[in-house]
């Protein structure tokens, strides 16, 4: 049996006016396992707390009820008062009677009769609570970023920055991501190379970076704190180490008719290749696929002429087992296909062309050396047309319902480019709305449109029909209310991105939740846009929705400080109201399983005795550090084995028994 | 004993969510936005922590109308909860119905902890619903009514 | 009148099961319609004459009948507005009112125009056995 003590508090008149006190603390003493009661002006104050704390010595109380201000105000400072005392702080219960009585209710009468039913509501769940410990855990100190884009390694040298070691899992052979394709960035035109090949360095170069690059994660087990993740490492048949990076193997390789992907299939590379000039590491990758080598078992010229003898053709995958304590995605992003838009000619004709193509045919480093040339004759265009809202804003199903907020600025700079760069082509650009939100984003625009004299035409493109060797492009002019027919040579068409295709397996393997369209989700849309659901997993970049630089390398940075804050945490506590399961109840059904957010349960063979049998049984298991407590499990389950600490089915419906009485 | 009482007081149970609803019912307290003192409140995590039990339970213990306040829908602080809750009370509202408890005695509504207003106009449009429908006979357990009167 | 407009427009949208407020102006139905040349109602203002129940003006258009229904526009729309079937629904409408009949049997060989294609007419036809 519980000794309770109940406090009522005045709080000066707030309730005392209201609410008669006596009436309370006199009704409180009738009431089970109440061995004192009593009350005071202002329990909070200092005074007020050296009261219970005395009264739960002398009284020998076990739990204490404090009749006062909302939980959310005053529940902590009570609770450390009670611990003060030697008390377990989950031992204290309060009665709401301010705000949920005394300042709502004018009636003395009827306030006084609810104060009543509210302590003693608080009187009956404490008698049915117990000591609470929060459990804890250790932090591995090790980060894990996945993605090598600029997302990524923003993300990890902040985190590396505040003394912490971090690994970058990049699928492809080098780190850089989408942006080392990009020529310009907006609205300033700065390189996008420039900026961001000294960060890929930086990276590669800080000693607590660790880059495993042509890798993929594998699997991941564990939660917040201690993650255990298994990486493979794909063989690239060169060995990293002793490669000088030369590039003689590139040179001399016979097999160039792969597809470069780096520049969007837009020239061939070598089957021992190196994605771009600078890329990170400078170690080339042999395409399997690609390789005489490997299809026929002769060749090996890349062997005979590698002066570090790197070369190894039997290298195999590698799988690399690492323990973090916390994880950042920045899986990024790529181009939706175009398959479902075939009134745009993208697979008929080369010289429709993605936006990303384009960034690539601009690009100094690119398969025209930054000459704008038509693909398919080589010839210089007169007239280009840039389409919008390719695939964007689509709610039948071929495109993506979402903006994909980056095509209105890359639009504009590469019509203001093109301008700038040959003022003889003329542009067009069919647009739905221009979308700018952003610093010094809309004058960038409006500088395209009218310094520029980019020619913006409000409607969209309805068909676009290669004609003798030019493109018909058929739109419509809503302001001017007419169908145009546009004879261009080149066609941009503006397409809608889409989270990686890794994003979903990775949601999988966190249990972090992703939404209709593969973005993953925040834990709080407003308050919480760089943590996943799951603890100790943080969103960095595109992966989470669609963004331009400047915010992907925010966002990421913002996740690094998350990251930091987890990581200098010796031990994590956790909130001990959390899910817990009674075993010998558990059928094993898995419903708790299915309905947790936070994929905190785990079901686990386990033996039990029955009957003086040993039996084996699949039971679920909390996991009660990843656990948030919010007891949607508790009440899918069917068997009542499943239970919320703090709040269990017994204590709420004592509360209900107590309310209506 | 007599069953029939002079005047009806009806008896309202309200399972708030800790970080939407309890939430606002606080502000409407500090705003002194008035509503029904026969409405009481339980404090639970999230909606999707009530156990149909319970409301049934309120029922059986004589409770005239039962109301569960969640956050908004894409706002819930353990992301999904509300929509969990929402589907469960949907089917037990419906069996209630059957049961012959009318649809009007039981709610599922959104406030959030900014909408003091929202949940003090909630409360009193329930609290309204529930004196006009009168005192609930059905699925009461005179044996508990009887051994808890004191 | 502007309540009989009113009523008639959402008799269209209710019979073509179109809901104009999809729209997003953006001009695709227009860019896309083969026989805007034809027309002088371009394809994108029906749908929003049908949402500001303009339909006076709708019904006495010439696109009206100029519209081959190809349905280019509803495999266009990226929104699923689906134009053409609001369009057939304000052909329904007028055919169904008295004497408002635009395509009298007698009056068809002089309509014939060569450079519309056969299903225009064959569409049209359809519209009249209603």
């Amino acid at each position: 049996m519980q000794r309770i003590g109940v406090f009522v508090c005045w709080c000066g008149t707030n309730i005392a006016a209201t609410v008669d006190i006596d009436t309370v603390v006199e009704a409180m003493k009738r009431e089970p396992g109440v061995v004192h009661s009593s009350d005071y002006q202002y329990m909070c104050s200092e005074a007020g707390q050296s009261r219970i704390r005395n009264a739960i010595k002398e009284h020998n109380l076990t739990g204490i009820v404090v009749c006062a201000c909302s939980p959310r105000m005053h529940e902590t400072t009570f609770r450390k008062a009670a611990k003060a005392a030697g008390l377990n702080e989950f031992m204290v219960e309060i009665a709401n009677i301010r705000e949920h009585c005394a300042w709502i209710h004018k009636d003395r009468t009827e306030a006084t009769e609810k104060a009543v039913v509210l302590a003693r509501t608080a009187v009956a769940k404490l008698n049915l609570n117990k000591p609470l410990t929060p459990g804890t855990s250790d932090v591995v100190k090790r980060a894990l970023v996945i993605g090598g884009g600029i997302a990524g390694i923003q993300s990890a040298l902040d985190i590396a920055e505040a003394g912490y070691q971090v690994d970058i899992v990049e699928k492809e052979p080098t780190i850089g991501g989408k942006m080392a394709q990009l020529d310009k960035t907006f609205p300033t035109l700065d390189c996008a190379a420039c900026i961001l090949t000294p960060k890929m360095v930086e990276a590669a170069q800080h000693d607590n970076i660790n880059l495993i690059t042509y890798s993929e994660v594998d699997s991941v087990s564990g939660f917040v704190g201690n993650f255990t993740v298994k990486i493979r490492k794909k063989a690239r048949s060169v060995k990293a180490d002793i490669c000088s990076g030369c590039g003689i193997c590139t040179e001399k390789c016979p097999s160039k008719k792969a597809k470069s992907e780096f520049n969007m299939g837009l020239n061939n590379r070598s089957a021992i290749y190196i994605p771009f000039a600078q890329a990170i590491p400078n170690v080339p990758v042999i395409d399997r696929d690609q390789c005489i080598k490997f299809k026929t078992g002769k060749c090996g010229l890349c062997a005979k002429v590698c002066p570090a003898d790197a070369i190894d053709f039997s290298q195999q995958d590698e799988i690399i087992e690492q323990k973090y304590g916390a994880v950042v995605l920045a899986t990024g992003f790529k181009p939706i296909k175009l398959d479902n838009f075939d009134e745009y000619s993208y697979a008929a004709s080369q010289d429709v062309i993605t936006s990303l193509e384009l960034e690539r045919i601009m690009n100094a480093a690119g398969p025209t050396g930054g000459k704008l040339l038509r693909p398919s004759d080589k010839k210089h265009p007169h007239t280009m047309v840039f389409v919008q809202c390719v695939g964007s804003r689509d709610t039948t199903g071929c495109g993506k319902t979402y903006c994909s907020k980056i095509c209105c600025m890359y639009t504009a700079k590469h019509a203001m480019l093109i301008r700038e760069k040959y003022p003889d082509i003329d542009v067009h650009v069919f647009y739905i709305d221009v979308r700018t939100p952003g610093k010094n984003f809309d004058e960038f625009y409006r500088r395209a449109a009218e310094d520029y004299g980019v020619n913006y035409i409000k409607g969209m493109v309805g068909k676009v029909a290669p004609t003798n060797g030019k493109l018909m492009v058929q739109g419509s002019d809503l302001i001017a209310d007419r169908q145009v027919i546009i004879e261009a040579d080149m066609v941009v068409l503006a397409t809608a991105i889409e989270p990686d295709q890794t994003a979903k397996s990775l949601a999988t393997m966190l249990t972090a939740s992703i939404d209709t369209n593969n973005f993953f989700t925040e834990a709080h849309p407003k308050l919480r846009p760089v943590e996943s659901p799951t603890a100790g997993v943080f969103l960095s970049g595109v992966c989470q929705g669609p963004k331009d630089i400047p915010e992907t390398v925010a966002q990421a940075s913002a996740a690094a400080v998350k990251v930091v804050g987890l990581l200098s945490k010796d031990k994590l506590v956790s909130n001990p109201c959390v899910a817990g399961s009674n075993e010998l109840l558990c059928n094993g059904c898995s419903n708790c399983q299915h309905v947790c957010p936070y994929g905190a349960i785990d079901y686990v063979e386990k033996e039990f005795r029955i009957n003086g049998k040993i039996k084996i049984r699949r039971v679920a298991q909390v996991n009660e550090a990843v656990c948030q407590g919010c007891g949607a499990c508790t009440v899918v389950c069917p068997s009542g084995a499943m239970d919320l600490k703090g709040f269990t089915n017994q204590q709420i419906m004592a509360e209900v028994d107590a309310i209506c009485r | 004993m007599s069953i029939e009482k002079k005047e009806f007081k009806p008896l309202i149970v309200a399972f708030c969510c800790n970080w939407c609803s309890y939430a606002g019912a606080d502000l409407a307290g500090t705003s002194r936005l008035a509503y029904p003192a026969e409405i009481k409140i339980i404090r639970v995590p999230c909606s999707c922590r009530v156990n149909p039990m319970f409301v049934l339970r309120a029922f059986q213990r004589g409770a005239d109308g039962v109301i569960i306040a969640g956050c908004h829908p894409g706002d819930c602080h353990y992301t999904s909860g509300n929509y969990f809750a929402r589907r469960r009370m949907t089917m037990l509202f419906s069996m209630l119905d059957f049961f012959g408890i009318e649809r009007e005695r039981t709610r599922v509504d959104w406030v959030s902890a900014a909408e003091g207003v929202k949940f003090s106009t909630v409360m009193n449009d329930f609290s309204k619903k529930i004196h006009e429908l009168g005192e609930n006979r059905r699925l009461g357990d005179l044996r508990c009514k009887q051994t808890i009167d004191r | 009148m502007l309540q009989k407009q009113q009523l008639q427009a959402e008799t269209i949208r209710r019979i073509s099961g179109v809901n104009t407020r999809k729209c997003m102006k953006c001009g695709k139905c227009t860019a896309t319609c083969p026989a805007h040349s034809e027309m002088d109602i371009s394809p994108h203002r029906f749908v929003s004459m049908v949402e500001n129940n303009e339909i006076d003006a709708l019904m006495s258009s010439d696109s009206l009948w100029k519209c081959l229904s190809c349905f280019a526009c509803v495999e266009r729309c990226p929104r699923g507005v689906e134009p053409a079937n609001l369009i057939e629904a304000v052909r329904v409408t007028a055919v169904r009112m008295q004497n408002r009949n635009r395509l009298l049997p007698e009056n068809i060989p002089s309509l014939l125009n060569n450079k519309l294609p056969q299903q225009a007419l064959v569409s049209a036809f359809r519209k009249y056995s209603k």
